[in-house]
């Protein structure tokens, strides 16, 4: 029997490391060690030992068992990592082509802009208000200092919707100025952001429809200092913490002192290029301390409080900021332009 | 306003270059556009003295002539004009000069025939006979000034300036004017200004015994005067006028003509010559126009006249409307013997409003629109008087008209120094205030401003602080933020959800786009709006652009289509669009309802139910509860088998679907998708915020459950049913297959279902799950006919 055994562990050794894949070590597996396995055929002879003989042979069969599970399992082993790494050559890819498209949608580049400044003022602790855009003349021009005669009023300037000009089209999103101090006691911080309509004809720099974001700020104490503080913050965090501005004196009926903000170009940083035209600064906006009159109209004592306005150009700001030179892209929503701003 | 700086150099000395001038102002409030420097578009150009002339050998028309520029040896020039005679002096363009233009002279041959040069005419300097009545427009132009061979040509042409462009704005009206410039240029330089000293002509003899005044409408004209010339000869006016006129833009007419100019440019106070012998009865009758009369203004363009115009008559006809323009019938002539000149100041708006109405805007009401200063005509008058003495254009006639309301007492307030520093947030002394103030023409005394007639824009503090900063500077003023003044700052839930809608739509692959508010009427035509749609009463606009973006849109509809087509007529492929798009829908009110549709649009590699699956998601992605899609068979924009009406609960959201092929014939594009969905339903229609739930405990079991039913029913109903009837037990229903064909019989469908059923509390049985399916399959034949399959 001694015999037996040790012929078996020499053949089944020999077969278990040279099968060649997992099925031929399965049939190796039955073979000698399965319930009708050769090793099992051979322990059933163990009643006809001595029983001198029999433990000596019981542990010897029990030595040729556990090196057998343990080549079966070394060969398994080699058997695996050889699939494997078959496997991973075999599923090599050119990962050179393209991937699979996701699609994903743009935001328009005034979205961008706006949501940008937005950020900054309501980091600033400015809320955000809103107003109608089909108007009172009496928030639109009365309560902003505007008076019946005025210019902006004519019929070729703005749009109206009733004869007796009670009911135009917004020309700027200022009433929402009124609007606000009309419902609010100081203190008053907020962005306006919206469309607004005058009777410009469509070209590369003109809209009949645009957006503006109107800023307002009341309180007691206010000053042109921080008008001049707020909208230095906004434009560094816009274009650049070094960008220069320029506050220079102008003219609007419903600040006072009123100032218009130049930023010094970005592109040629104040040497005069075409985008500035030669003169090294761009008009931004328009701003300047609530004229008296128009905080008293909406119910605000100009002696007790004072506060700055200002209106920003959404389109003037996002053309300026891509480099976009023609309006009308704006509007005209062609995908091969709305594609062009992702990431930003 | 344009200012000529030798002009300005009349009444303050300001050395500083043009760049620095222009900076300067810009920056205390009177924007400079445009700085021209005439002196540098001529050089090289000198006066030269035809010493001898002889013809061309090789042409009839040419001459050679040599001419002293004052060099060692005379330069010979070859010209072709024929108007030149030895002894002449004339402009030399030398070898290497430059001429308006960025022309460039060098020298060369004309037929074989040296020439160095070239003698220029009028136009070559771009001057015309206006500024030299004496030269001749085709020819050489034949100086006759002092001037000697060798001089420089730019000052004797008035080309040794430099102008200055500036934007005034509208509540500076006195600024129009060059006093008005020199006022704010003394005071930004801080130099002494010197104005025009006015000693009024006494003359001879007394206006009234001539001319009478009368003003219908002191209201439209608050106050006329007038004063009149006789024996008036009629001739170019000197050349210093000439210039000045010329620099400023104007061009010369003739010294009565141009005095009225020049008083206007100077003072910025419009004024006018009649022909007194046109005048018809001796008077002047300030007045509106009667119903049907017509008169041609001075450009020779006939008028209709209407009862709103202002207007100067005599006793019976207009001769000139008022503060735009003289009239035709009452012009200054080469007979003009005596003349009256009108200083006067009339309604802004009036004028304004004539101006359009008439299509003229001159420089006269340009400046009258913006309300003058009525206390200002008696100077330009008497400035005007001086000048016809001065250039001897006639003789001034005694006495002035002066029909006036009362004189307004001039407007006072208090410096008050600590207001207007806490205003602009910045230390400035009261003394500053005080010479600014006074530099501008303010009298300061005991602390009480005197606000001067022309500036009736200052009347509160504030405008006081505005001088004052200016002029100390705005970059002067130190940025503070207003830190100490602590405020909450933020987005309303509506404004930050629509932000997440936003990047929603962007994520589910849709671009966002901005279309116009306003719509032509015919949009609701091309979306097959009824006759009787309540969309069709839109907002309109009484003074459109043009018919095409005449109504406030109702529907955001017909603007996403009108995008869809221009991206396919751009042949760009698979799109799609979302838009936050405002509509206006009258409500009753004085003002509409304005509301925030969000709108989807697609075409391309898109279906109904790739639509709805965008939609389901932003939907959920903003946890709007309960929503549920319905079959709208009705909406006449849509396809009627392939439109879903959207609803959260009982509220409708929307309405989503493929568009109708009649419609997207309509707007040139195939199948295309589209969802309308009103924004502030969204909002109200979200779910609370949820909580969280613990992780079963226990597992699922699943089943899958396919009946047999009518074709028509809808899936939706099936599954509502099977939730119904599926009890607490069943935790989810998905549609995993809807099949017609040869296994099912003819007009039925086949409709499977994966169900999850599970129990809190303990591990569900194949009992139970079997019991929980038969009673769905029971509640599906008795409410659907549908068997198993």
């Amino acid at each position: 029997m001694k015999e037996q055994l040790e012929k078996l562990r020499h053949e089944a050794l020999n077969l278990i490391s040279g099968a060649a894949d997992f099925s031929a070590l399965e049939n190796a597996r039955v073979r000698f060690l399965g319930k009708k396995g050769e090793l099992t055929a051979i322990l059933k002879q163990m009643g006809r030992l001595s029983p001198e003989e029999r433990p000596i042979i019981g542990q010897l069969a029990n030595a040729v068992r556990e090196a057998l599970d343990e080549a079966i399992e070394t060969r398994r082993q080699a058997l695996e990592e050889k699939a494997l790494s078959e496997r991973l050559v075999k599923e090599e890819l050119d990962v050179t082509i393209p991937g699979t498209p996701a699609k994903m949608g743009h935001r328009h580049p005034m979205s961008i802009v706006l949501q940008e400044a937005t950020d900054i003022f309501v980091s600033m602790g400015f809320s955000v208000a809103e107003g109608p855009e089909v108007e009172l003349s009496e928030y639109d021009f009365d309560r902003l200092n505007i008076p019946v005669g005025h210019t902006v009023r004519e019929w070729q300037d703005t749009f109206y919707i009733t004869e007796d000009e009670a009911v135009h089209l917004r020309c700027q999103t200022s009433p929402v100025q009124a609007r606000v101090m009309e419902k609010t006691q100081p203190p008053i911080r907020i962005i306006s952001p919206g469309r607004v309509y005058r009777k410009d004809e469509v070209d590369a720099t003109h809209s009949p429809m645009f957006h503006q974001i109107e800023g307002l700020v009341v309180d007691r104490g206010v000053t042109m200092g921080d008008l001049k503080g707020t909208l230095n913050a906004l434009v560094r965090k816009l274009y650049g913490p070094e960008t220069k501005t320029r506050f220079r004196p102008h003219h609007f009926p419903f600040t006072e002192p009123s100032c218009e903000v130049d930023v010094q170009c970005f592109v040629c940083g104040g040497g005069g290029c075409r985008v500035c035209k030669g003169e090294g600064w761009i008009e931004l906006l328009g701003a300047g301390m609530v004229h008296p009159k128009v905080l008293r109209a909406s119910g605000i004592d100009p002696d007790v409080y004072s506060g700055f306005a200002f209106g920003i150009g959404l389109e003037r700001m996002t053309m300026l900021r891509f480099d976009i030179d023609d309006m009308r892209l704006l509007f005209e929503n062609d995908m091969r332009f709305l594609s062009q701003f992702q990431g930003v | 306003m344009r200012l000529s700086r030798k002009w300005l150099s009349e009444y303050t000395n300001i050395t500083a270059s043009s760049k620095e001038y222009a900076d300067r102002m810009t920056m205390t409030g009177s924007k400079v556009e445009m700085t021209e420097e005439p002196a540098e578009s001529i050089k090289n150009v000198v006066v030269g003295r035809v010493v001898a002339m002889e013809r061309h050998p090789n042409a009839d028309l040419l001459w050679i002539c040599q001419v002293d520029v004052a060099q060692e040896e005379p330069v010979q020039i070859v010209t072709g004009a024929q108007n030149v005679s030895v002894g002449d002096l004339v402009p030399v363009a030398l070898h290497k000069s430059l001429l308006p233009g960025g022309v460039k002279i060098t020298k060369g041959k004309l037929r074989g025939v040296a020439s160095q040069g070239m003698l220029c005419s009028l136009s070559e300097l771009t001057l015309d006979t206006h500024d030299f009545p004496y030269a001749i427009e085709d020819g050489i132009f034949i100086l006759q000034e002092d001037c000697k061979p060798g001089d420089d040509i730019r000052p004797i042409i008035g080309a040794d300036d430099s102008i200055v462009e500036f934007e005034i704005t509208n509540n500076r009206p006195d600024c129009l004017s060059m006093i008005g410039l020199a006022r704010e240029s003394a005071a930004t330089f801080d130099t002494e200004l010197k104005l025009p000293d006015i000693t009024p002509v006494k003359g001879t003899g007394d206006i009234r015994e001539h001319l009478a005044v009368e003003v219908e409408n002191p209201e439209l004209c608050p106050r006329y005067t007038a004063r009149m010339v006789k024996n008036i000869k009629i001739e170019p006016s000197p050349k210093w006028l000439r210039q000045r006129l010329r620099a400023a833009g104007v061009r010369p007419i003739n010294n009565i003509v141009d005095i009225t100019n020049y008083v206007m440019l100077e003072y910025g106070q419009p004024m006018h010559a009649f022909d007194y012998a046109c005048l018809e009865g001796g008077k002047i009758v300030v007045r509106t126009a009667r119903e049907g009369e017509t008169m041609n203004t001075l450009d020779g363009t006939p008028r209709a006249l209407t009862p709103d115009m202002l207007v100067i008559a005599d006793l019976h006809r207009p001769v000139g409307v008022a503060g735009v323009m003289g009239g035709e019938n009452s012009e200054i002539t080469e007979n003009t013997k005596y003349a009256v000149f009108e200083s006067a100041t009339f309604s802004g708006v009036s004028v304004r409003k004539t101006a359009m109405a008439l299509g003229m805007r001159t420089d006269a009401s340009s400046r009258f629109e913006k309300g003058l200063d009525p206390e200002n005509t008696v100077r330009a008058l008497e400035r005007a008087c001086q000048l016809v003495e001065q250039l001897g254009a006639g003789e001034v006639i005694g006495g002035i008209i002066d029909v006036a309301a009362p004189a307004q007492e001039p407007s006072r307030l208090p410096l008050d120094a600590d207001k207007i520093r806490a205003l602009l947030g910045a230390d400035i002394p009261e003394e500053f205030m005080v010479k600014t103030l006074v530099k501008l023409g303010f009298e300061v005394e005991n602390g009480i401003v005197e606000v001067p007639s022309w500036r009736g824009d200052i009347e509160h503090y504030s405008d006081l602080a505005e001088e004052v900063a200016r002029f100390w500077g705005y970059d002067k003023i130190e940025p503070t933020l207003f830190a100490d003044k602590t405020g909450m700052g933020g987005l309303t839930e509506e404004q930050a959800l629509t932000r997440q809608a936003d990047a929603l739509c962007r994520a589910l692959g849709y671009s966002e786009i901005y279309t116009y508010s306003f719509t032509s009427p015919s949009d609701a035509n091309k979306i097959s709006l009824p006759e009787d749609s309540p969309l069709r009463s839109a907002v309109t606009i009484l003074n459109p652009l043009g018919e095409d973006t005449s109504v406030m849109r109702t529907t955001s509809l017909p603007s996403m289509l009108q995008t869809l087509a221009v991206n396919s007529n751009h042949r760009n492929e698979n799109v799609r669009l979302y838009e936050f798009a405002k509509v206006y829908r009258p409500c009753g009110g004085t003002l509409p309802e304005e509301r925030v549709m969000m709108t989807f649009g697609a075409y391309g590699d898109m279906d109904f139910y790739g639509l709805k699956g965008a939609v389901e998601a932003l939907l959920s992605g903003l946890r709007v509860k309960d929503v549920t899609f319905t079959a709208e068979r009705e909406n006449p924009s849509y396809h009627p088998g392939r439109c879903a009406l959207v609803r959260s609960g009982d509220m409708v959201l929307g309405v989503l679907g493929e568009v109708h092929p009649l419609v997207a014939k309509n707007y040139d594009l195939d199948r295309a998708y589209t969802a309308e969905l009103d924004m502030s339903a969204l909002v109200a229609c979200r779910d609370k915020e949820p909580r969280y739930v613990p992780l079963p405990k226990y597992p699922a079991i699943t089943r899958d459950l396919a009946v047999v039913c009518d074709a028509k029913t809808p899936v939706g109903e099936l599954a509502a049913c099977i939730k119904k009837a599926g009890g607490k037990l069943l935790r989810d229903v998905t549609l995993f297959d809807v099949y017609t064909g040869s296994q099912v019989p003819e007009g039925k469908k086949s409709v499977a279902f994966s169900l999850t059923l599970r129990a809190d509390d303990m591990t569900l049985t194949d009992e139970h799950a079997d019991e929980t399916v038969k009673n769905i399959l029971t509640a599906l034949l008795d409410a659907h006919g549908a068997t198993i399959r």
